[in-house]
């Protein structure tokens, strides 16, 4: 069991997707000494999530949209002398005063998958590339087998090649939902409808404004069209049937606000939902960054080198404000550079790279705009509807504590106990923060992910930086998000 | 438009074995989707869209059922692939499985080898592995 070893690194980067990947590789060329850690089995992240190698994929970028740019970005990181750590969940994040030295980030890990053991990674400098998880919205049976988060489908069938049912439902709002549903198609699912809360992908201004994405979009709605995907906008699942198992969803017309208005049904055995993305800043709050909220947020605040209020601490993809991968690349990039002229070494120029981030932000933020979550959602709640899945709160106890006096998602928590549980608030902390009438708040969670705590207790912390702090919760597990 | 056209095959049963949903292909028939087949013993998970050529699968048990695994597979694309959608039961009753599919929500919580409270999406199949549901 290790806590650490050797010297401290230059940098460390949490998250191995396109923005660690890139600034990892940008970083380790300029001479740092980089270590690039992921929870995940394999490089990429979410977007690149690839089968594993016992597959022997020939294509394996058959699922993806630019997966070159992936093999390229994995042969310039093995290339670079960068160390790579797989198999890592960070749990926490701290300052500590290193030996005669300037402070240290010490990344606190669980690494191994079943026996995890501590191990702890000390460097000068850290880079948040965490991603973002998907947003969900509560409605009746949302928690039945054979309900995903349209991530979830997609992680199955790019990381497994399992395809989540035979006949499947694509469901929520965003531009995300077509390349879910194109692939879920190609792999031979029955893919029923795609139904967009919002308008229909392709006819906003901002797409047409941005040949690349009007192009990818083309090929989605294309490949959508051969398979006879029906593709409906003002259309949302407003609940989801079965007894032990999904069996069927109610699809229902929605007005501008989203009010459910005409509604049928749509046999299925899968329904892959999601409504947008969640940044994961839970590391950047641990420490201090600054946040910002928006429709994208909350989100870390950076500068034009991905640097956020904290000294030290960098950011670069989702937690900047979700804005997929291509962007995501783009900030990883500007931020290896930054941070290897930061310590003084020269990491070469890449014109444009600042123009390049501006343009997809432009973009991204258009997205927001064209794909809002709609407060009428609510009206598709019934009592006995689950708002938090971990803890099993129903929509009755949320109106309960709301009559007793909880007017914000903070007294909401401490009285109905939603998001108290093993997700920590990730599953329901934006439905939650909406029902008290809130935007969501940055996250609070000084455990940034559940933990044993016989993992915890194993070994004392080294003599030389403070212990995390203790855990609360659970016998078994540390979990919840502190509710203060 | 309702799904579940006459001749389509159906949703699966739950927990039967072989009748879990389509596999994005299959050994020996790159570019051939082919609906799963009932009553049969789950495919190997070639995957026609990735003109996959798996390595032999491994068996592992689930409730003492033997099912294939191929290398590097989740426990929880595995249980999946063989038509096992539900493995969990909530303090409430509530019946669970995969939800996130990335290791945030915890929903699809299994045991492995009496090791209670591993995500089935994060966990590697091991060969000789013996996975317990309920």
């Amino acid at each position: 069991m290790r806590h650490h070893d050797g010297p401290p690194a230059d940098l460390a980067v949490v998250g191995a997707g396109p923005a660690g990947m890139a600034a990892a590789v940008e970083a380790a060329r300029a001479g740092l000494a980089v270590v690039l850690v992921d929870s995940g089995a394999r490089l990429g992240g979410q977007y690149y999530r690839h089968a594993p190698e016992g597959f022997h994929a020939r294509r394996p970028g058959a699922l993806h949209h630019g997966f070159r740019r992936f093999t390229r970005m994995a042969a310039a990181l093995d290339a670079s002398g960068a160390e790579v750590r797989l198999g890592r969940r960070v749990w926490a994040v701290e300052k500590v005063t290193g030996p005669g030295e300037d402070d240290l980030v010490a990344v606190h890990c669980l690494a191994g998958e079943r026996d995890e053991r501590r191990e702890t990674v000390l460097a000068r400098r850290l880079l948040i590339a965490t991603g973002a998880h998907d947003r969900p919205l509560p409605f009746p049976g949302w928690d039945l087998p054979g309900v995903f988060t349209a991530g979830g489908a997609q992680a199955l069938l790019k990381g497994d090649l399992v395809v989540a049912g035979r006949t499947v439902v694509v469901a929520g709002t965003g531009p995300f939902l077509l390349p879910v549903a194109a692939g879920l198609a190609a792999a031979g699912a029955r893919v029923a409808g795609v139904f967009e809360a919002n308008g229909r992908f392709g006819l906003a201004p901002a797409v047409l404004a941005h040949p690349g994405k009007l192009v990818e979009a083309a090929g989605y709605a294309r490949r959508l069209a051969a398979h006879r995907v029906p593709y409906l906008g003002r259309h949302a699942v407003v609940a989801a049937h079965g007894g032990d198992e999904l069996t069927h969803v109610t699809v229902a017309r929605l007005g501008r606000d989203w009010t459910p208005g005409a509604r049928r049904t749509i046999e299925c055995d899968a329904l892959a939902v999601g409504y947008g993305f969640v940044p994961q800043i839970e590391l950047a709050t641990q420490l201090g960054c600054a946040t910002r909220g928006g429709g994208d947020g909350p989100a870390v605040v950076v500068d034009e080198g991905m640097r956020t209020s904290v000294p030290g601490v960098y950011a670069a993809g989702e937690p900047t404000g979700v804005g997929g991968a291509e962007l995501a690349e783009v900030e990883g990039g500007i931020a290896g550079r930054a941070l290897a002229a930061d310590l003084g070494r020269d990491a070469g120029r890449a014109p444009g790279s600042a123009r390049r981030r501006a343009a997809l932000t432009a973009f991204a933020a258009a997205m927001t705009r064209a794909y809002p979550v709609r407060d009428g959602w609510q009206g598709w709640l019934l009592d006995d509807t689950l708002i938090c899945r971990c803890e099993e709160v129903p929509y009755a106890r949320i109106k309960e504590a709301r009559a007793l006096g909880a007017t914000d998602a903070r007294s909401l928590k401490l009285l109905a106990r939603p998001g108290m549980g093993w997700c920590q608030g990730r599953m329901c902390g934006y439905a939650v923060a909406r029902l008290a009438g809130e935007d969501p708040a940055p996250p609070r969670r000084p455990i940034a992910q559940p933990v044993r705590l016989g993992d915890l207790a194993g070994e004392p912390g080294p003599p030389d930086f403070a212990g995390p702090p203790e855990p609360a919760g659970r016998p078994d597990f540390a979990a919840g998000e502190d509710p203060r | 438009m309702t799904a579940g056209h006459p001749g389509e095959p159906g949703p699966p049963a739950p927990g039967h074995p072989g009748e879990g949903p389509p596999h994005p292909g299959h050994q020996g028939e790159p570019g051939t989707p082919r609906p799963g087949h009932p009553g049969e013993p789950g495919p190997p998970h070639a995957g026609h869209l990735v003109s996959a050529r798996p390595e032999p699968g491994f068996p592992i048990r689930v409730d003492g059922r033997p099912v294939t695994a191929v290398p590097g597979q989740t426990i929880g694309a595995v249980l999946y692939a063989n038509g096992i959608r539900s493995w969990r039961t909530t303090r409430a009753g509530r019946p669970r499985g995969l939800f996130c599919g990335i290791g945030v929500c915890f929903d699809c919580l299994v045991t492995v080898n009496g090791e209670a409270s591993l995500r089935a999406c994060r966990t590697e199949a091991r060969p000789g592995d013996e996975v317990t549901t309920g």
